[in-house]
């Protein structure tokens, strides 16, 4: 088992499975068809990240570096927390983006959803983590995975 | 954050819990980002990427109602991304269906919405709102609240406007609150350039191509770009910025970048030059191997690799009105060299609609209908969000497009060459 420690955007604790896209997050081009046609495990629909493609998002640690991609990226976060369909936590290894703060904080004032969000986990977070390990979100940031 | 009293007064609660709401989201995500304070938003005009009445998105316009049963509408007029619907683009019986009975059945009380919020009008749906037949132009050092990233982009860089890659929702509410909170974009250390970037390209490069090569090396950087200037001439003249409205988006699409420096060209590279890059800016040199490595490793996404093209989409960003006639130029004197009279794939050409008014003024509107171009106001990335386009050949010049759905990227002269060619049409 291994600690890091994060910077707490959205305050929350949860235990999930790791799902990691070392590349860029496109959080439309990975939402967009789930939300659609209502995919009930919401699996990653972004052709071009290859980590993630086709993989189920709800209710997994997402491990990512930062999302990329349309201004539409905070408001399908947003969607996919009103619905219900949102991950179990955000795990950044770099500082967060404005879509997804824009994301996390709409899904945390306006839903009645969790969602932790920690970023600032370092490099070492995301080179260490893999899909499929277990990922523990604590509420001062300490994030442990295992 | 420090708040002014009436902000802070705001935020508990003196105009209502819904407007509480909106400035503890504008707190929390200035504060996400070490903002110290709000500034007013300056521009006159807001810009907004939430076009279209998905019902899969439901939750935003339920959230709208709540805005405006609260009272709350934007602070100044906006314009918006383009509709998703056009009836002069093709469908098929089953799109039309899938499109107007299972997906865009929010579309029409979207817009009631949208006109009591406060859009500038029915015409105004387009990505390229700051065109000059368009109208919202911003001018230089105007704070904007504004989502879409082509926009946003274009804001920054090609105009010296100051808005951060705001999120749809969130560039309504900083609207409401007629602030924004400082960080980023909006600040002088933010504007400055992580990346210098050469371009040592023989040839000028595809615009589309070399902003998505640089969006994926940067990110969400800001790049300072050397070399490009010789190729679009020493001044922001409507060419120049058609090929940077072109590059802006394929760079925020296929990376994050909010803004650029172009040598030369842009106002702050300029007015600053080497100034603005960082001490400690790493170098991405681009040739024209680097560009084609990149074009090789973009993912066929087609069921059939080999399928003949059934539908071509260019204008993502809408074109300009020196584009459409450009296009025009070249599809005449490809047609007139292969001796053909038509395009051999249905394309569809996208423009905001005072672009295309402007256009049906000149020769060039009919030119490209007896071509068999259609003119659209359409935004193709809605037309072609959903599964049935999956099963489509389409291709396109658009990195954004290529992004976010099925569509197949080709530069320009590639595209113009499949849609000339004999054995095309199916």
């Amino acid at each position: 088992m291994k600690q890091f420690q994060g910077r707490v955007i959205v305050p929350g604790t949860c235990t999930a499975e790791a799902l990691v896209s070392r590349g860029g997050f496109n959080t439309l081009a990975s939402f967009q068809m789930a939300l659609m046609f209502g995919d009930k495990a919401v699996k990653c629909g972004d052709q071009n990240n290859p980590d993630i493609y086709k993989k189920p998002m709800l209710g997994k640690a997402l491990c990512l570096p930062m999302t990329i991609g349309s201004t539409t990226g905070g408001m399908v976060l947003y969607t996919a927390c009103a619905m219900g369909k949102q991950p179990a936590c955000l795990l950044f290894s770099m500082p967060i983006d404005s879509l997804a703060a824009s994301g996390a904080i709409l899904g945390d004032v306006w839903t009645e959803a969790s969602m932790p969000v920690v970023d600032q986990l370092g490099e070492d977070f995301l080179n260490y983590v893999q899909t499929g390990m277990t990922v523990t979100v604590r509420e001062n940031g300490v994030v442990e995975v295992e | 954050m420090i708040l002014t009293p009436e902000q802070q007064a705001l935020l508990d609660g003196a105009k209502g819990e819904t407007m509480a709401k909106v400035v503890k989201t504008l707190v929390m995500y200035g504060e996400a980002f070490g903002a110290k304070r709000m500034v007013p938003v300056t521009g006159k005009y807001g810009h907004t990427v939430i076009s279209f009445g998905l019902k899969a998105i439901r939750p935003v316009y339920e959230l709208y109602d709540q805005l405006l049963d609260a009272g709350l509408v934007s602070g100044q007029k906006f314009t918006a991304d383009p509709k998703p619907l056009d009836p002069k683009v093709p469908s098929s019986l089953l799109e039309d269906l899938v499109f107007k009975k299972i997906m865009y059945t929010d579309q029409k009380p979207y817009e009631a919405q949208l006109r009591k919020l406060g859009i500038t009008n029915d015409d105004d749906y387009t990505c390229t709102c700051y065109l000059d037949q368009v109208g919202n132009k911003p001018q230089p050092g105007d704070v904007l609240s504004w989502a879409e990233s082509s926009a946003v982009v274009y804001a920054n860089s090609v105009l010296g406007a100051r808005c951060n890659r705001n999120s749809g929702i969130i560039e309504l509410m900083g609207s409401i609150a007629g602030f924004v909170p400082e960080f980023g974009l909006l600040t002088d250390e933010g504007r400055k350039a992580d990346w210098i970037v050469e371009v040592r390209c023989e040839k000028r490069p595809e615009a589309q191509l070399l902003g998505s090569a640089i969006g994926m090396k940067v990110m969400e950087g800001v790049p300072y770009v050397k070399g490009l200037d010789r190729f679009l001439g020493g001044e922001l003249d409507e060419k120049a910025c058609a090929y940077l409205k072109d590059f802006g988006a394929a760079a925020a699409s296929n990376g994050a970048v909010g803004l650029y420096h172009i040598e030369n060209l842009t106002p702050e590279a300029c007015a600053q030059g080497e100034a603005l890059i960082r001490e400690d800016a790493q170098t991405y040199v681009i040739d024209d191997a680097e560009l084609a490595r990149v074009q090789r490793e973009y993912p066929v996404v087609w069921k059939n690799p080999d399928a003949k093209p059934q539908l071509c989409f260019i204008g993502c960003p809408h074109l300009t009105m020196s584009q459409l006639i450009d296009w025009s130029d070249r599809i005449e004197a490809a047609l007139r060299a292969k001796g053909l009279s038509e395009l051999t794939v249905p394309t569809v050409f996208t423009a905001s609609t005072p672009v295309l008014r402007e256009l049906e003024k000149t020769i060039y509107a009919s030119k490209l209908r007896s071509y068999g171009v259609i003119l659209s106001y359409i935004c193709p990335l809605m037309y072609m969000n959903n599964p049935l386009c999956k099963k489509k050949a389409v291709i396109t010049c658009s990195n954004k497009l290529r992004t976010y759905t099925s569509a197949r990227y080709y530069t320009e002269a590639e595209i113009l060459d499949i849609i000339t060619t004999k054995e095309a049409r199916t």
